[in-house]
């Protein structure tokens, strides 16, 4: 019974932080621009997302007719499902936890490059080329980001000495997992930037290029789902930054562990809204290029002395 | 790297700036005297329409909103009949008050003309006409004309020859 | 976990009829990404997360996705699924369906010897899979690793500029 509410408690808390951030990132978007943001629609605008809720619901669902209705409708499906999977392996505090696997690190790992299908499905099955353009690019790009975000996390694997993500939080009793593994960290940031497709690497939707690349097509409640998913994507990155680099729940014990744990994970939320707001696109080849050339020599130098400095001190 | 944090960090810094937010029905921004806005018809000083119904508005408008149809009284002045503006049409460019030879159609400094219906959006004279001046205060069209239409004798205004008498044969 | 093992395998196989019985072949690679998920299920059911895991991470998530792209990338319109649509008929899969059918009565009866050993095992954790790999089978592991090194010296080859291209003004 108890693990039931578990469920609908992380559902409910996320799909809600998903929708707030619609508001948030209004918000925070526009006091780096020096507006105000939304602030007419309720107390400090925040009924905003209820109207925007309110206006996706009521427009008119269309699929295009030259489209592969089965996989259109298929690919928004996806992205939220295999986001909300994901969130099932993080502990927001002790014994708050959907699935305690063992194998909860690889777990995410895995749902986040399922996720890569409803970028390339939803691009295909549009049937436009610049959504076909837009599922290319993201297609390439979550796989070599995929690559690195699961190579970085593998020095915090070496020194917890597990891939449950319990005990990888417990294993930061006394030092965070950023001040050993500085690199996976930025790496693994970067890579979850990427795997998001946020700005600034955003090129499969590029507006300025691909006018919204794959989800060029997708109106109402479909775009919606890639909406909400790309808001539940980046509070998923942050939660799992939070667990392996940040000591999840771990903090000073004048708030209970949950408020710790949800504070840091908005710290990065925002700062996924910094990025937005401060750096421009790269482009495609740059994104790639650096990807491969300079980040995986990196990790795998970083994976080196990791294994080295752990076996030195083992000995 | 470093120009990214730093980039990252002067937009960061930007949440403690001053907003150029003007948040609009509670607080307006400043409108200057020339600003292209509603379109009105003025008054002269005693109270006569300015407009004389020569069309060189309903000529000069590059979208085609404006119709009036010129008529008399029995002093001869002409005014307009009907004139007739169609907002949902006007693009507020101004010509029309570039072409107006006696300053009675002016663009006034005001905005808010918002309306639900498109038909609203359509001004009959009643609407246009305004109890006023305008931007030339003191002007009347009548005063300078050649012509007597009830403000002033032919003849009699600042400026002005007495008129030719063609029955004479002095120079 | 004898229920889900079942359930599992009953997907994974129907998946896989679907995909060679389907003309578009985008539709065939869902098919065979859902065949690929059931059958991690199933290594889930037998007791090895680990395997499930890097089959969802691996085949799943990137060697399917990497399908795809060049399945979109070379454009496959109608004309292939009526192509495919010839391919498909009674005497060309008659044969190899009789003969996968033959094996299946082999597998059918040797599941119904009655010593067939319970599904149920231990739980083979990560640890177990990296000490077996890189102590019992390290020499494998090696040869692998050679392997896809020449992939990727090959794949580096075959993608090298050697011409560089001038612009027509450039050229002298």
């Amino acid at each position: 019974m108890q693990h039931i509410w578990i469920v609908l408690g992380v559902l409910f808390v996320f799909l809600n932080i998903a929708a707030g951030l619609i508001w948030v990132e209004r918000r925070l978007l526009a006091l780096w621009q020096d507006r105000l943001g939304p602030n007419r629609a309720g107390p400090l605008g925040l009924f905003i997302v209820l109207a925007d809720t309110l206006k996706l619901f009521f427009k008119e669902d269309w699929i295009p007719p030259f489209a592969d209705k089965q996989v259109f409708v298929l690919a928004p499906a996806i992205v939220v499902a295999s986001v909300l999977m994901g969130l099932a392996v993080i502990p927001f505090a002790p014994g708050i936890v959907v699935a305690d696997l063992n194998v909860g690190l690889l777990f995410f790992l895995a749902m986040s490059s399922l996720g890569a299908y409803s970028i390339v499905l939803g691009g295909w099955a549009s049937n436009n080329k610049y959504s076909l353009l837009g599922a290319l690019r993201g297609a390439s790009q979550m796989i070599a980001y995929e690559v690195f975000m699961g190579l970085s996390v593998m020095g915090v694997v070496m020194l917890s000495k597990s891939f449950n993500l319990t005990a990888i939080v417990e294993a930061q009793q006394h030092v965070w997992f950023v001040v050993t593994q500085p690199v996976g960290f930025i790496i693994f940031f970067i890579a979850g930037v990427a795997e998001t497709h946020r700005l600034p690497f955003d090129i499969p939707e590029a507006e300025s290029e691909l006018i919204a690349g794959f989800h060029a097509e997708y109106s109402g409640m479909k775009f919606g789902m890639f909406f909400i998913g790309e808001y539940l994507g980046i509070s998923l990155i942050s939660a799992m930054t939070v667990t392996m680099f940040f000591g999840g729940w771990l903090g000073p014990g004048f708030l209970p562990p949950v408020v710790w744990f949800f504070l840091k994970t908005f710290a990065f939320i925002a700062l996924f809204i910094l990025l937005r707001a401060s750096l421009p696109r790269p482009r495609y080849d740059q994104l790639l290029g650096y990807g491969w050339k300079i980040l995986l020599p990196l990790v795998l130098v970083n994976l080196l002395v990791t294994g080295a400095i752990a076996l030195w001190i083992r000995s | 790297m470093i120009s990214h944090l730093r980039t990252m960090w002067l937009v960061f810094i930007h949440i403690f700036h001053k907003k150029v937010t003007i948040e609009y029905p509670e607080e307006r921004a400043p409108l200057a005297a020339r600003w292209r806005g509603r379109i009105v018809l003025t008054k002269d000083p005693d109270g006569g329409e300015r407009c004389v119904g020569c069309y060189l508005c309903a000529a000069a408008c590059p979208v085609d909103c404006i119709a009036l149809q010129a008529t008399e009284d029995e002093d001869g002045r002409r005014y307009p009949a009907f004139f007739r503006i169609n907002f949902s049409r006007c693009i507020f460019c101004g010509y029309c008050e570039e072409a107006c030879p006696t300053y009675a159609i002016q663009l006034i400094p005001d905005f808010e003309m918002g309306e639900y219906k498109r038909q609203d959006l359509v001004y009959e004279k009643e609407d246009l006409l305004i109890d006023s001046q305008g931007k030339y205060p003191g002007y009347n069209f009548y005063n300078v004309a050649g012509m007597d239409a009830g403000v002033k004798a032919k003849g009699k205004g600042s400026n002005e020859e007495e008129p030719v008498d063609i029955k004479s044969l002095l120079p | 976990m004898p229920l889900l093992f079942y359930i599992s395998s009953l997907i994974a196989i129907l998946a896989t009829i679907m995909v060679i019985t389907r003309y578009s072949p985008v539709h065939a690679l869902l098919y065979l990404v859902v065949s690929f998920l059931a059958i991690a299920v199933i290594f889930l059911s037998l007791g090895a997360p680990f395997a499930a895991a890097l089959q969802v991470i691996i085949y799943a998530g990137a060697i399917m996705v990497l399908f795809l792209f060049v399945t979109m990338m070379i454009n496959l319109g109608k004309q292939t699924a009526l192509q495919e649509k010839e391919w498909l008929q009674l005497k060309v899969w008659i044969g190899p369906s009789l003969l996968t059918l033959l094996l299946l009565g082999e597998m059918i009866i040797l599941l119904l010897q009655p010593q067939s050993a319970s599904l149920s095992s231990a739980v083979v954790t990560p640890r177990q899979v990296s000490m077996s790999l890189y102590g019992e089978y390290v020499i494998a592991v090696e040869l692998v690793g050679f392997l896809m090194m020449t992939g990727i010296v090959g794949a580096a080859h075959i993608g090298k500029h050697k011409k560089k291209n001038l612009h027509r003004f450039l050229q002298s």
